[in-house]
């Protein structure tokens, strides 16, 4: 058999395991509209998908992964609790490395349902975890929410939290911002140089562009308001650091974010989230003291994911990307419908890759 | 079979060029008439000119068809991924020097670094509900030094000439291009971020990693290296 039959066979096979689950089939067109995933992920998305386009329909994205088109297609006439399953090519420039496919296939399974988040979570988990047990595979586990939920509780203005929030995938970028509203890095020399002028925009010259006066004024009192708020204490710095740098199995991780929690108790709900999930793992009959759990997991490369997140590596092809991954996605529905909502969580498996670790059959 | 390079075919890159060459020994011209691009060597046998346009230079030399090249590094950066597996840089030829770098409106008094960048970017974003515009036509240089700086919602628009009228004619908010003495940037009421330096370019000879030499070329490549003393 020709290693693109033995993929599909290998496809249909994890799609039937899926339908057997209780997933819905679903198709999506390999062409997508580029507004949406521009609007989605922002510039970067042009490195990783391929851009093509015609003078009637203008530029057209080749599908860089199902979850969008799936939630569109859910909001726009899903039933609820909903349950899907997909299989089929992606498409993924690689630029920087010829050993990446740039075509590949994915079978998918997404939930979306509004009770027992975690039970969903457990459950999504769960069938990608026993459908790829044959292969001896590492489980890397994370929650963005909690970050996300420590961030919320910093006893700091409110612009400086979003502007934290806004960059939780980017972890330089939220270091560099939490260590200058911790005062640990000076402020740019511009920067205190316009503020110390009375009148910043005296030397200013012609105004030009889109971008006017009045929005330029707006950041300047901004950035004054921020030069007079108090720096973020050495306390909270220690607590997020401390939650950036669980890792270690599940059942001790709990722990050691229940131990956080007492001095930053806004965590609290996202903690005790991360001990249901737990125990519907369980209930599913994975052992969570051999799950690792590492608090910054996912925070690279999965910028819709806003909680609980998850890979599956093989530990001695350190070369291969991961043979499956997937998370909670709840923003995206948000972004997505239009005013509407539903709480989202599903997963991905490569089927070539299952095969070239030996199949699963 | 003889060993191809290509040269920019016309302006002052192409003179420039020439004058490099020539001071090392070997004679490059065009021949025919002004308008047609055909050229001699001279000093040495078996090279021969290929007049091309110095923006397909970088493509010509990654598909083997020419096994030399000048060109700006800006534009081998700009086009090749993974260039320097596909070129080699053999020598640079100190002139055609320009810094490709992130401007924004002069007025913009509260932006002077890339942190100041990001944070207008979200307020921007925030008010005219789409993401800032940034003109260049260095997509691939620019993105990714956005992305390695953590700067977000921007957009990059594609400007291929005159970058830096389209903030003034509202088509962009800031631009990425190539500047060597920034007098155009100033002239259109536009100044260079502090960390705004993308890539520092000039004038380059490259050599093909991929093209295919037979001994005789291999012979003629060392010939010609060794008289202009390059190595």
């Amino acid at each position: 058999m020709s290693d693109r039959a033995a993929i599909r066979a290998e496809a249909a096979r994890l799609r039937a395991l899926f339908e057997a689950e209780g997933a819905q089939p679903v198709e999506t067109p390999v062409l997508q509209p580029a507004e949406v995933l521009l609007d989605l992920y922002g510039e970067d998305i042009r490195a990783r998908a391929y851009v093509t386009s015609d003078a009637l329909r203008g530029e057209q994205m080749l599908r860089p992964d199902f979850t969008v088109p799936v939630v569109q297609m859910h909001m726009e006439h899903g039933a609820e609790p909903a349950c899907y399953t997909y299989s089929g090519e992606v498409f993924r420039r690689q630029e920087d490395d010829p050993d990446r496919a740039s075509e590949y296939m994915q079978v998918g399974f997404e939930v979306f349902e509004r009770t027992a988040p975690e039970a969903a979570d457990a459950r999504v988990f769960g069938i990608i975890f026993n459908a790829l047990k044959p292969l001896g595979l590492r489980a890397a586990t994370g929650d963005i929410g909690i970050l996300m939920a420590a961030v919320d509780a910093l006893r700091t203005s409110e612009g400086r939290k979003r502007a934290l929030r806004r960059h939780i995938w980017r972890p330089r970028r939220f270091r560099a911002l939490m260590d200058r509203y911790a005062g640990r890095a000076p402020v740019p020399e511009s920067r205190a140089a316009l503020l110390a002028q009375s009148n910043p925009m005296a030397q200013a010259g012609p105004v030009i562009g889109m971008r006017g006066e009045d929005e330029i004024m707006s950041r300047i009192n901004a950035l004054r308001e921020d030069a007079a708020t108090a720096p973020i204490s050495e306390n909270e710095v220690a607590l997020i650091d401390a939650i950036l740098g669980v890792r270690e199995t599940s059942d001790n991780a709990l722990e050691h974010l229940r131990d956080i929690a007492v001095d930053l108790p806004a965590i609290q709900p996202a903690v005790e989230r991360l001990a249901r999930r737990l125990e519907a793992l369980e209930a599913r009959g994975i052992d969570v003291t051999k799950l690792d759990f590492e608090a910054s997991y996912g925070r690279t490369n999965m910028e819709y994911y806003d909680g609980f997140v998850f890979g599956f590596y093989a530990e001695n092809r350190p070369d291969l990307p991961p043979l499956a991954s997937g998370g909670r996605y709840d923003a995206l529905t948000r972004q997505l419908g239009r005013g509407r909502e539903i709480p989202a969580v599903g997963g991905v498996v490569r089927p070539g890759l299952v095969v070239e670790l030996g199949g699963l059959a | 079979m003889s060993l191809k390079l290509g040269v920019p075919s016309k302006g002052r890159l192409m003179e420039k060029t020439f004058d490099w060459f020539s001071q090392r020994g070997i004679g490059l011209g065009r021949s025919g008439s002004e308008r047609e691009y055909a050229g001699y060597v001279q000093g040495i046998d078996n090279v021969e000119l290929v007049l091309l346009s110095a923006g397909e230079i970088p493509r010509e030399l990654a598909a083997g068809r020419i096994n030399l090249g000048v060109t700006g590094t800006d534009l081998v950066r700009e086009k090749l991924g993974q260039w320097d597996s596909r070129v080699r840089e053999l020598a640079l030829l100190g002139f055609g020097q320009a810094d490709l770098v992130l401007a924004v409106p002069g007025c913009w008094v509260d932006v002077n670094c890339l942190d100041d960048l990001d944070a207008a970017a979200a307020a921007f974003r925030l008010k005219h509900g789409f993401r800032l515009r940034i003109a260049t036509k260095y997509h691939r240089l620019v993105r990714e030094f956005l992305r390695d700086n953590g700067v977000a919602d921007y957009q990059l628009v594609d400007s291929q000439g005159a970058t830096e009228g389209t903030v003034k004619n509202e088509t962009a908010e800031a631009i990425a291009d190539i500047t060597s003495t920034g007098d155009t940037l100033r002239a259109n009421h536009l100044k260079i971020l502090e960390d705004g330096l993308i890539l520092r370019s000039q004038a380059t000879l490259f050599k093909s990693r991929v093209a295919e030499m037979d001994e005789a070329e291999r012979q003629t490549l060392a010939a010609l290296l060794q008289k202009m003393k390059v190595d």
